[in-house]
């Protein structure tokens, strides 16, 4: 191995994150905005769309048309759940995750933000906060989207009033105070006129916040990542068994959080036995210590056997080990939930099979309250208690993201029916 | 010891190395297309991060449609043997042969028809993953395409009925006869690619930097003088400099004028263009509005 690399842990240059709300709300319109202001679209999609809008007798060019639909789409009017979106400034780049539809909101927004570090919640000012602002940001706090900007939209079509503005302020401020959300940010703007989206315009003067890019470009989301505990799941594990490498035995995998370094003790689990971590290699370069998300191969002092699905973890960082455990549950398969079958478990890099065992209760999304219920059915949200063939490695969602989230597979269709979370 | 920063194309890096390392544990016979073309180039530099000291877990596979550009081929095979990997390649002209395809004409565009020939391959393999270079930047069809994009058995997409994917915890689950594409650089920009090829210091063909070449302007392009593409009557041959920015079929792929003669200069141009990839480079993606959602559902990468 030649080189040896440090990579320090810098500025997160790549933030992902997702808009909530419906077109009446004015999404594709901030899309294009942000798109065409961050001179992010080409003249070719820019002179496809001039057409279009010509065509349909609009005067100016309608931006909303970037996000027009597949061909499918437009011939069934359906909306298929999501689409990905790209776009840099100097400062970052950005994938934005576009979930449309009212029907299927909640599959959709659950799926678009299990990836996001931020979530954009629009609100229509002459509307003010509605059942569905309230729903977008339950969902956004289920799924733990660490940031929150409130877009209070159509600020034209309110004279651009400094009151308006407030009272949907102080309204979502009381409500997400119950959700127990942080970081919320509001900002008012029209993404028609382009005011505070990328440019602050001149008709919001009393407006002393930052513009919507200038949050999407500087907000803290290096202490997203839980960087406390070293998790790594197996992946694959290398044995070339070629005649120089004829004893090389490297665990592969990505640091799901916290870091790890050259001689720190490792407990792999479930088994329990602890080593210390010899290389850290990647191709050519091999490492002193590394963090997540880097993908990585390690190697360790003892030959002991450990395969796909097994996790090493830190050894004073230990997390959780059961075969039954409680969850909110994403219900998203058209299929409804069968209380008495089993079913496929993806946890981690682990496959098992496993079965709701139990519903403590149904959420209303929209009023927030608990039901009872007896099965679950596409976009229910549900806290259940798990059952699973053998003891899975994991930590709760609230601590850490990705050992507390699971999938759950339909063994006969091969669909993935459901999304989980443990509490 | 050398410091540097975690940088974006750390992060995409790091999310390509994990799509590739779970194909290769949770699927049964799985292949990396490989072209010779840029997007592909950066995969097999994934590959090796993924899998080395090892040997790749998979044999790259071309589908050859016999309209390629010769310095990609020549480059196909050399990178493969310099990787020490096994290449298999299958040709339309096989395919053509025994009938599978019909064309109409000798020279017409053969893009359409590698979904054939691709089908074939996955077939007689019993390939049940094929990873490919697809971004979801490219083309609208891609845009709302999953990293792990399944075919029922007649290789078919069907955009309406794509599964979940949901945090990084792929559905990799086939049942015989089905195939999955898999998508591991979904995320990344035609500007990603080229950053990553500079900093990979990655051999590319050399039809990818600015040369003189015949073209014949022919609607909003520039198409390449070959044996395939003869000017008709009324049009003219320029002799201009140009890069091509993709390289597929001769028949159809046109360069773009550009003077940029090395990687970082195709960076600066690609981070001031105002056209998009396949605006300015595939005739056969502005044939209509649909023509790539058209294609992918008929088994398309």
């Amino acid at each position: 191995m030649s080189e040896v690399k440090n990579i320090r842990r810098d500025r997160a240059e790549l933030l992902r994150f997702i808009t909530a709300g419906s077109v009446d709300d004015g999404k594709s319109t901030l899309i294009g905005r942000l798109l065409h202001d961050s001179k992010s679209i080409f003249e070719d999609q820019l002179s496809s769309i001039a057409r279009t809008s010509n065509k349909r007798g609009m005067q100016a060019v309608d931006l909303s048309l970037l996000t027009d639909g597949l061909q499918a789409e437009r011939e069934q009017g359906i909306t298929i759940d999501v689409a990905y979106r790209y776009f840099a400034t100097p400062k970052r780049k950005f994938i934005i995750a576009d979930t449309p539809g009212h029907e299927q909101y909640t599959r959709n927004m659950v799926t678009g933000a299990s990836t996001a570090n931020l979530a954009i919640i629009l609100i229509d000012a002459r509307k003010g906060v509605l059942t569905q602002s309230r729903r977008h940001a339950y969902l956004a706090s289920l799924v733990g989207i660490p940031h929150l900007v409130v877009a209070i939209n159509k600020m034209d079509l309110v004279g651009y009033s400094r009151e308006v503005y407030e009272r949907i302020r102080n309204d979502f401020a009381a409500f997400a105070q119950g959700l127990r959300l942080s970081n919320i940010e509001y900002v008012p703007m029209s993404a028609l006129n382009g005011d505070m989206v990328v440019e602050r315009g001149d008709r919001l003067t009393w407006y002393e916040g930052r513009t919507l890019m200038d949050l999407l470009e500087n907000i803290d989301i290096e202490h997203d990542v839980n960087t406390d505990d070293f998790r790594f799941p197996v992946q694959w594990v290398s044995r070339p068994q070629t005649e120089e490498l004829h004893d090389f035995r490297g665990y592969m995998g990505r640091i799901e959080s916290g870091s790890i370094r050259v001689g720190d003790e490792v407990t792999i689990l479930p088994s329990g036995l602890s080593s210390r971590i010899k290389e850290i290699l990647l191709y050519k370069d091999s490492f002193e210590d590394v963090f997540a998300p880097q993908s990585v191969t390690l190697t360790i002092e003892d030959h002991l056997d450990i395969s796909r699905g097994d996790m090493l973890v830190k050894t004073d960082q230990q997390p959780q080990i059961k075969k039954e455990f409680a969850a909110m549950l994403c219900w998203l398969s058209e299929q409804p939930l069968d209380s008495q079958r089993k079913y496929i478990v993806k946890h981690t890099t682990r496959m098992i099979k496993g079965m709701v065992n139990q519903i403590d209760y149904r959420v209303d999304v929209n009023t927030l309250n608990h039901e009872t219920a007896d099965s679950l059915k596409m976009n229910d949200i549900a806290r259940v208690v798990m059952k699973v063939q053998q003891p899975i490695v994991f930590d709760d969602y609230a601590r850490n993201r990705a050992t507390g989230n699971f999938i759950i597979i339909d063994e006969t269709s091969n669909n993935t029916v459901a999304a989980g979370m443990i509490c | 010891m050398s410091h540097r920063t975690f940088t974006h194309l750390d992060a995409l890096e790091s999310e390509a190395i994990h799509i590739m390392r779970e194909v290769a544990a949770e699927c049964t016979n799985p292949a990396l297309l490989f072209s010779g073309g840029k997007d592909s180039i950066v995969l097999l530099r994934l590959a090796e991060k993924a899998f080395r000291p090892g040997r790749f877990p998979f044999p790259l596979l071309h589908i050859d449609t016999e309209h390629n550009f010769p310095e990609v081929i020549e480059f196909r095979n050399h990178r493969a043997k310099e990787l020490g990997e096994r290449l298999i390649v299958r040709s339309m002209e096989d395919s053509i042969k025994q009938g599978r395809v019909v064309l109409r004409s000798e020279n017409q565009s053969r893009n359409p028809f590698q979904s054939i020939t691709l089908l074939d391959a996955i077939a007689e393999f019993r390939f049940d993953a094929c990873i490919g270079g697809a971004r979801r930047d490219e083309e609208k069809a891609r845009a709302k395409e999953r990293i792990f994009s399944f075919r029922d058995e007649f290789g078919q997409w069907d955009p309406k009925n794509q599964r979940p994917e949901l945090w990084s915890l792929y559905n990799t689950r086939t049942h015989p006869g089905e195939n999955i594409r898999v998508f591991p650089i979904s995320n990344w920009t035609e500007l990603d690619v080229w950053e990553y090829i500079e900093r990979e210091q990655l051999e590319v063909p050399s039809i990818y930097f600015a040369h003189w070449r015949e073209v014949i302007p022919r609607d909003s392009g520039l198409l390449p003088v070959s044996h395939l593409v003869q000017p008709k009557e009324g049009e003219h041959v320029e002799k201009i400099m140009v890069r091509f920015r993709t390289v597929g079929d001769m028949s159809c792929t046109c360069p773009v004028a550009s003077q940029a003669k090395n990687v970082s200069e195709i960076i600066a141009e690609t981070a001031m263009t105002r056209i998009t990839e396949r605006g300015a480079t595939r005739m056969d993606d502005q044939t209509s509005d649909a023509s790539m959602e058209l294609r992918k559902k008929e088994g398309y990468f």
